[in-house]
C-alpha cells in the first residue's frame, strides 16, 4: 500500500487542530471549550468516564456533529460546515464503538466498499465491468488483499460479516477504513468486549498500522492499560471539559485525572 | 460428485470474481441459454410461451426491478406498477410519435422515462427510510395510477381508455401487434431480459453495487467511508425503475399486446413485491424464480384438477391459489426470509459434498 497520499507534512506537525470547541444538544453540555490537537504520526487517546464527551468529539472530528463554537483546522486548513463524506474524503477514517459493518455483505465486500471513493471508473463502465472497470476493480482487489493478508482475515473473506465473531468484525471494521488509506484513524473504543487475547492482537494492530502506514490514530478507550502502552499522548475529558493533556505518564500523575475515574472525599 | 470445485484454481482476480466462477455453472448456464434460446421457440406449444414463458420472463424483469431498490438498496417501494405504468404509456406514446424507429429501440428508451419518475418520486428517500418511505411510493403508485387514467393524452383520447399496440417489424419479422408470433415475441423478450440481468448482475458486483449495499446495510458508515447517500438512493431509485419501465413497456408490447391502467395498479405492485420477497431479496436469480414460482402457481394449481379427472369449478380453483400463494408467503416469510435463492443455495452446497453430509 502507498503512504498516504497528499501533501508532505514533516514528522511531528498538527495534523488537526481543535480550538475552544463546544457542542451542546438542547440544554445538554457534551463538550465546553474543548482545545487539543493531534500531530502527525502519533497514537492520540482521548479517555475519561462514561459520559465524558469523548465520542461527542470524535463525532465532531468527523462532521457528524457541526459544534456551535470552536475551530477545527485539518492539515493546516480551517474547517466550515462539513459532512461526513467530506471528512472521508478529506482522508478521516473511523471505526465505531458498536461495530457499524455491513452484515449482510461478506468480508472482502466490506472492505472493498472502503475503497469506493478511490474508484472513478463512471455508471456506464460499471455496467459493462470489463477493461478499465475490471481493471479498476482488480486493482483495488490488489490494495484490499494487502489488508487482508495485513490483519490476518484471509481465511473469513468470503463469509458475510454478520455470522463472524465479535473480535474478526471489530478487525474487519478496522480493515475497512484501513481501505480508505486514511491520514488520520479514529477509533472508538477499538478493544470493547474484547479478552485479553484479543486486546494483545488489536494493540499490536494498532502499532503495526501507525508503523507501518504511518497513520496518526486517534482512539477512545476504557482499558488504562491499554491506553498507556500504546499512546504518545493523552487527552482527558471529563463532563465534557478538558481536564488533562499530556504523556501518560504525566496524566497518571494528575490530580485532576485521579479525582475524575476515583472521586473526590467529600 | 458432478458439481465440485476441487482443481479449479482461480490465478486472477478477475476470474475470481466472474459471474461464474465455477466451470459446472458456466455449462449450466450455456444449457440454459441454448434451451431458452432455441429448443423452447422451436418445441413449445403457442400456449406455454405466451402464457408461462413470456410472462415469467417480464414480471422477472421487474422483479429484478425492485430487487435492486428494495433488496439491494433497501429501500422498499410500493411503487413498481406505476413505473412500470410509466415504460409501457411512455411507449406508447414514443410509437405514436416515432413511427420510424425500431420498437426495440422504443422499448429500451421509454424506461428512461420510468428512471426519471423513479428519481422524483425517489426524492422523498433522502429524507425518510422504513415504513415512511415506503408509504411515500405507496403514494406515487396512486398519483401514476390516477394519471394513466385521467390524462386521455396518454392513451390516444382512445374511447375505450386502452392502449393498443400497433403493428412494428424488426428485420422483416413483425414483433409487436396482432400478426406477430408468440415465438418471435418470446425470443425478443429473452433477449432484452438476458442482456439486462447480465448489466445488473455486473453493477451490483462492482462499486455501484458495494455502495448500495452499504447504503442497505448501514448508511451512517456508509457516508462515512465516503459514499454520498442521496446520488446512491438516487441512483437505486433510477436503475430500479428503468428495470420496471421496460418492464412494463414490455408487458404492452411483446406480451399482452393492450393495456388498460388496472394492469398497473397497486394489485402489480404487490404482486413483484411478493415475487422478490418469495424469490428472495438480494438476489437476481431470486427474481426469476420468484416470478416463475408465483406465475407458474395458479397455471399448475389448474391443471392439477385435469390429471385425476376431477372436476373443480374455476372459481374454486381460484380461491385455492389465493390461499396457496397466501399460504406460501407467510411459510417464507417465516421458514425461509432469504426466499427462494437461498435454498437454491443451500442445495449447491449440499451438492458440492454430495455424498457426505457435510
Amino acid at each position: 500500500m502507498r503512504a498516504p497520499s497528499g501533501p508532505e507534512i514533516a514528522v511531528g506537525d498538527v495534523l488537526l487542530s481543535v480550538e475552544n470547541v463546544s457542542l451542546s444538544f438542547g440544554g445538554v453540555k457534551a463538550v465546553t471549550d474543548v482545545s487539543f490537537d493531534i500531530r502527525k504520526g502519533e497514537i492520540r487517546a482521548i479517555i475519561g468516564p462514561n459520559g465524558a464527551g469523548k465520542t461527542s468529539m470524535l463525532n465532531v472530528i468527523n462532521g457528524f456533529y457541526h459544534p456551535q463554537q470552536g475551530r477545527i483546522t485539518f492539515k493546516g486548513k480551517a474547517r466550515g460546515h462539513m459532512r461526513p463524506y467530506d471528512a472521508a474524503y478529506g482522508g478521516i477514517a473511523r471505526t465505531f464503538q458498536n461495530v457499524a459493518l455491513f452484515r449482510g455483505m461478506t468480508a472482502l465486500d466490506n472492505v472493498m466498499t472502503g475503497r469506493s471513493l478511490k474508484m472513478r471508473r463512471g455508471f456506464l463502465w460499471q455496467l459493462l465491468r470489463h477493461g478499465p472497470a475490471l481493471a479498476e476493480e482488480v486493482e483495488h482487489r490488489h490494495r484490499v488483499e494487502e489488508i487482508i493478508d495485513f490483519l490476518k482475515i484471509q481465511d473469513i473473506r468470503r463469509v458475510p460479516v454478520g455470522r463472524l465473531p465479535y473480535g474478526l468484525q471489530k478487525r474487519v471494521e478496522l480493515g475497512r477504513a484501513l481501505a480508505m488509506e486514511p491520514e488520520l484513524l479514529l477509533l472508538d473504543e477499538p478493544m470493547a468486549g474484547m479478552n485479553i487475547e484479543e486486546k494483545e492482537d488489536m494493540s499490536r494492530f494498532i502499532l503495526d498500522v501507525n508503523d507501518y502506514y504511518g497513520t496518526t490514530i486517534a482512539l477512545i478507550e476504557h482499558d488504562m492499560g491499554v491506553v498507556m502502552d500504546l499512546s504518545d499522548r493523552v487527552v482527558v475529558l471529563d463532563h465534557g471539559i478538558k481536564i488533562a493533556d499530556g504523556t501518560p505518564d504525566d496524566v497518571k500523575k494528575d490530580q485532576a485525572v485521579i479525582d475524575a475515574y476515583l472521586g473526590v472525599a467529600h | 460428485m458432478f458439481y465440485r470445485e476441487a482443481g479449479q484454481f482461480k490465478t486472477t482476480y478477475a476470474a475470481d470474481s466472474a459471474l461464474f466462477p465455477i466451470l459446472q455453472d458456466k455449462i449450466g448456464i450455456v444449457l440454459i441459454l441454448f434451451v431458452a434460446f432455441i429448443l423452447v421457440p422451436l418445441t413449445a406449444s403457442d400456449f406455454a410461451i405466451d402464457s408461462i414463458l413470456t410472462p415469467i420472463l417480464v414480471f422477472s424483469l421487474a422483479a429484478i426491478g425492485l430487487n435492486l431498490l428494495t433488496g439491494y438498496t433497501g429501500l422498499l417501494s410500493l411503487g413498481t406498477g406505476g413505473f412500470m405504468g410509466v415504460g409501457a404509456y411512455a411507449c406508447y406514446k414514443l410509437a405514436t410519435f416515432f413511427p420510424g424507429i425500431n420498437i426495440v429501440v422504443l422499448i429500451i428508451c421509454s424506461g428512461f422515462f420510468a428512471a426519471a419518475a423513479g428519481i422524483l418520486f425517489g426524492l422523498p428517500s433522502l429524507r425518510i427510510k422504513g415504513f415512511y418511505l415506503s408509504v411515500a411510493t405507496l403514494a406515487s403508485q396512486f398519483f401514476l395510477s390516477w394519471c394513466f387514467i385521467r390524462i386521455p393524452w396518454l392513451y390516444n383520447y382512445n374511447v375505450s381508455a386502452s392502449i393498443e399496440v400497433p403493428t412494428r417489424t424488426l428485420f422483416g419479422v413483425p414483433v409487436t401487434g396482432p400478426t406477430a408470433t408468440p415465438a418471435t415475441r418470446y425470443i425478443v423478450v429473452l433477449a432484452i431480459v438476458s442482456i439486462m440481468t447480465w448489466l445488473a448482475s455486473n453493477l451490483i458486483r462492482g462499486r455501484i453495487g458495494r455502495t448500495w449495499m452499504a447504503v442497505r446495510d448501514m448508511d451512517i458508515a456508509a457516508e462515512l467511508i465516503g459514499i454520498k447517500l442521496y446520488q446512491t438512493k438516487l441512483l437505486a431509485f433510477a436503475v430500479s425503475s428503468f428495470y420496471c419501465g421496460v418492464a412494463g413497456a414490455m408487458l404492452v408490447f411483446l406480451w399482452l399486446g393492450n393495456a388498460e391502467s388496472e394492469s398497473f395498479n397497486i394489485n402489480q405492485s404487490f404482486l413483484i413485491l411478493f415475487m422478490v420477497i418469495i424469490g428472495g431479496l438480494g438476489s437476481l436469480l431470486g427474481s426469476f424464480l420468484g416470478a416463475a414460482l408465483i406465475w407458474g402457481l395458479p397455471i399448475v394449481l389448474r391443471t392439477v384438477p385435469g390429471f385425476f379427472n376431477l372436476s373443480i369449478k374455476a372459481a374454486t380453483v381460484e380461491h385455492i391459489t389465493f390461499m396457496t400463494l397466501g399460504a406460501l408467503i407467510i411459510l417464507f416469510l417465516i421458514a425461509e426470509p432469504n426466499g427462494l435463492a437461498r435454498l437454491w443455495q443451500i442445495g449447491k452446497q449440499k451438492l458440492r459434498v454430495w455424498p457426505f453430509p457435510y
